[in-house]
């Protein structure tokens, strides 16, 4: 037990964990948000089992020096808050791990699972103080002592944060993080801990969301003002933000009896001049197919917020993966354009959801924006963010008396109308119809129809994002990556601390930007990562540069790389000869 | 207002001659103009099948989309357009099959559209297969020893789950059927016309004359208000009741359950986000 590192530089994970809904969310918010306000980088990412009451959960809690949003396997303090807790995250236990535990709550533990544990008696001070729940500020008090926040910082937080509740409860929980704070000056001295990590006071001003929120914010700052969806995990938090934003920016928000009708819903919005979207999962999005195929018929613009979460069937409803990647793409008969954005990181899941909804209204096409369940539940603190440069434009035209909702034009996009504004009838159909809008059999209009959707395709190539490449132009080999793992493939590329590797993120899967095939070209060896069994990026990108991929690193068991696995993988990946 | 504002001039119409369609849009042209609702104010809506041809055959506004999707795009677009008419009209295996669920959510939503159903109890497009409303026994290629499975009762439907306005029409009789349309599109909320139509290609059991021998008209002793007495007259077994058979105008409308319009009345087609509460609360987001 002597050998335990109690000095901690930079960069610590620290993981609590616990049954569902008992408090590990709490105890979160408290930390998070003071170790935010102290100028910590700050990162947090929860896995959890589908189900509301027992079973293990847990929320790994990342502080360091400078941004490092992505998953450790590592963990540095732990905090069990009951037995089961300790198995669950038992592998990734080691001998450099202090576990702080309530030994008399615990009961008895076996030789090997005592070893290294740290007397931590909450459980007991709780119920001093008048209950269990009190628990949660006493875990929060200690924590934020030993990251070495100001008691007085704390004192000023829980006011706010229990500012609802009664006074004897605020005066509780006061008394419980105090307690906290003295437990952990004990530890502290008889353990010799000191964690050392770099403030950075702006940070206190940064933004603190999570990847739900991310989407959110992005929807309103496109003009968002219709949502309709059915609840379903990991998509329900866009939902649910959007709802809570609703009133507040002029949002008709509603939940459908249904998936299929949420998407009918989306495209009647639309079609009466509304910005609209839906937030789904692979299940329901399956159900919401058919209407996609509609917006490609009807040239309808559509924005789906898709985070997925393993398949097929029920699949994991809580875990993670990026395994819709075709379904989103092949998904409703017949051939139509459509874009699938994936964003790796928060502002561009902010920039990319307000640019789907432009790129949706420009095109009259669906717009996907990918995210995974990871992605959705992980937070982390951001600078601030810019909307005033790109607003909505108006995409809609006062129609004239000879309106024709699919005039035949150039570029394939005809200007957009809706009903009762100007002196045209808006006629849009879901068979395939003439100009007008009126259904046709003519098989001569049909081929001009077809065509005409399809020529859209050359200018959203031209507007399509660029692939984003880290490390220097002159690679030979190019680690290739799309969607929520860029942090953790970029902080594993910079520990490989190789100038011949190069890293390429995608936030635009579909169509892919015209400049992919040269940068491609240039490795000699290129490898492609992704959270799936088939490789479907790796595919997509074969089939569109007729280029080899050489190898590629999948991982599709629920869980997010992390950044151990990935720099382990990418070390045995790298070097084998073809 | 003339009803002809709404002809679109010489047209191609899909419909078989001597079918009960004819008589609905006619009858239908009628009812608008006698509300004196513009084309422009109009949006039809519609499923697939031969009754939701309709949009086509006349003039307005159209949003024509899947087979069982008309109402929850026809609620969406009265939600973003309050001031537009509103209209769903699809036939009975649209409306009562395929898109059963959303009959169902819709009724309970409330919106302030018209939904009318083509009841001619066979899939017409589809040539001539069994749909929710065919009456037991009848044959058809697929069901080859006659529908075993009880008909659905849409009147029964709605009034349980108390629909704002329940009407039953019959094909065969203009005056009335424009009477019945024009008391459902002046209604404000959800109103369902159940319209008895024949199908003379496929259906050679439910004729007009079957359809004049198994109705009859409400007279002035119903009163549409009474939910149980309507429920009674919805579940009668010998001949079907025509008319309005139940109403209920206290249920508050879909649309005016939001709040989008408390502060700007303007239309959707022209809002921009609001950039500065969007600051305002991502930096609420900050601590
Ligand atoms: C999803 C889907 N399933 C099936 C069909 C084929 N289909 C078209 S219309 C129809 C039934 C039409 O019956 P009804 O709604 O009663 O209309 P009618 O033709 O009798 O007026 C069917 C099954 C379709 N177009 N789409
Ligand atoms: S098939 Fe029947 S319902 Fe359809 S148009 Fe012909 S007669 Fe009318
Ligand atoms: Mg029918």
């Amino acid at each position: 037990m002597g050998n335990i590192p109690r000095k901690i530089k930079d960069d610590v994970s620290l993981v609590i964990c616990g049954s569902a809904g008992k408090g590990i969310q709490t105890v979160e918010t408290i930390l998070t948000q003071l170790l935010k306000r102290s100028g910590f980088h700050v990162f947090g990412t929860k896995e959890y089992m589908s189900r509301v009451r027992g079973g293990s959960n847990s929320t790994e809690i990342r502080v360091s020096s400078t941004s490092r949003p992505s998953l450790l396997d590592r963990i540095n303090i732990l905090v069990p808050l009951d037995k089961a807790a300790l198995k669950h995250v038992q592998k990734r236990i080691s001998e450099n791990t202090l576990i702080l535990a309530d030994k008399e709550h615990f009961g008895p533990v076996d030789e090997k699972e005592a070893q290294g544990l740290i007397d931590f008696p909450f459980s007991q001070a709780a119920s001093d103080i008048g209950g269990a729940i009190y628990a949660n500020s006493i875990v929060a008090g200690l924590l934020a002592q030993l990251f070495g926040i100001d008691q007085e910082e704390m004192s000023l937080f829980l006011d706010q944060f229990f500012s609802e509740k009664k006074p004897e409860v605020i005066e509780n929980n006061q008394k419980a993080a105090a307690k906290g704070y003295e437990i952990a000056q004990r530890i502290v001295e008889a353990e010799g801990i000191a964690i050392d990590i770099e403030r950075h006071p702006h940070i206190a001003e940064d933004i603190f969301i999570n990847g739900a929120e991310a989407v959110g914010i992005g929807a309103i700052a496109g003009g968002c003002n219709f949502l309709s969806s059915y609840p379903m995990s990991p998509s329900t938090g866009v939902l649910v933000f959007l709802s809570e934003q609703a009133e507040k920016f002029g949002i008709i928000s509603e939940q459908a009896e249904d998936e299929i009708s949420a998407v009918n819903m989306m495209l009647g919005a639309w079609y009466a001049g509304a910005r609209a979207m839906v937030t789904t999962s692979g299940g329901g999005f399956a159900l919401m197919e058919e209407g996609i195929s509609l917006a490609g018929v009807m040239e309808s613009p559509a924005v789906i917020h898709l985070a997925q979460r393993p398949g097929p069937g029920t699949g994991l409803p809580t875990r993670t993966a990026q395994g819709d990647l075709e379904l989103a793409l092949y998904s409703g008969h017949g051939d139509f354009p459509r874009i699938i954005l994936a964003p790796g990181r928060l502002e561009e899941a902010v920039y990319l959801t307000r640019d789907a909804f432009h790129l949706a209204a420009k095109f009259q096409i669906p717009v996907f924006i990918l995210t995974d369940q990871y992605f959705v539940d992980s937070y982390y603190n951001i600078p601030s963010l810019d909307f005033q440069s790109k607003n909505r434009e108006n995409d809609i035209i006062e129609t004239e008396d000879d309106y024709r909702r699919y005039r035949i034009t150039e570029n394939g996009i005809s200007p957009r109308g809706v009903p009762g504004f100007g002196k045209g009838l808006v006629v849009t159909d879901s068979d395939e119809h003439d100009e007008a809008g009126h259904i046709t059999e003519d098989l001569d209009m049909r081929v001009a129809m077809v065509d005409k959707r399809k020529r859209k395709l050359v200018d959203m190539k031209k507007a399509a994002f660029p692939p984003e490449l880290v490390g220097t132009d002159n690679y030979d080999t190019l680690l290739i990556g799309w969607g929520s793992t860029y942090p953790v493939i970029r902080e594993a590329w910079s520990l490989l601390g190789r100038e011949d590797v190069a890293f390429l993120h995608f936030s635009q899967v579909h169509p892919l930007h015209p400049d992919t095939s040269a940068y491609l070209r240039q490795a000699k060896k290129r490898i492609v990562i992704e959270g799936n069994s088939d490789a479907q990026f790796a595919s997509l990108l074969r089939r569109h540069t007729k280029q080899e991929i050489h190898q590629t690193i999948l991982k599709y068991n629920g869980a997010q790389f992390s950044v151990e696995e990935m720099t382990t993988r990418l070390k045995e990946t790298i070097d084998i000869k073809e | 207002m003339e009803s002809n504002i709404f002809d679109m001039g010489k047209i191609d119409i899909a419909w078989c001659p001597g079918c009960g369609n004819f008589a609905i849009l006619k009858a239908l042209k009628a009812a608008l103009a006698e509300l004196e609702i513009t084309p422009h104010n109009l949006v039809m809506v519609s499923g697939i099948g031969q009754a939701a041809k309709i949009p086509h055959y006349l003039r307005a506004n159209v949003f024509n989309g899947l087979h069982g999707r008309a109402l929850p795009p026809a609620t969406a677009i009265k939600a973003v357009n309050p001031d537009l008419t509103v209209i769903a009209e699809s036939g009975d295996g649209d409306m009562y099959g395929e898109g059963g669920n959303h009959l169902i959510n819709t009724m309970r939503r409330n919106p302030d559209i018209t939904n009318i159903v083509h009841n001619n109890m066979v899939y017409g497009l589809t040539k001539g297969q069994a749909s929710p409303t065919s009456r037991m026994g009848f044959k058809t290629p697929v069901q080859v020893r006659g529908v075993a499975i009880e008909p659905f009762n849409p009147i029964a439907l709605g009034i349980a789950l108390d629909a704002s306005f329940v009407a039953r029409a019959f094909a065969g009789d203009f005056e009335q059927m424009k009477e019945i349309l024009i008391k459902a599109i002046s209604h404000h909320g959800y109103a369902l016309v159940d319209i008895l139509q024949p199908c003379v290609s496929f259906n050679k059991l439910n004729t007009y004359e079957w359809f004049k021998t198994h109705t009859y008209y409400l007279d002035n002793a119903h009163d549409p208000t009474d939910r149980t007495a309507a429920f009674g007259v919805a579940l009668e077994e010998n001949k079907m009741a025509l008319g309005v058979i139940y109403q209920n105008s206290e249920r508050a409308c879909f649309e005016t359950t939001t709040t989008v319009y408390e502060d700007n009345k303007g239309p959707f087609c022209n809002r921009k986000p609001n950039l500065e509460k969007l600051n305002d609360l991502i930096t609420s987001k900050g601590r």
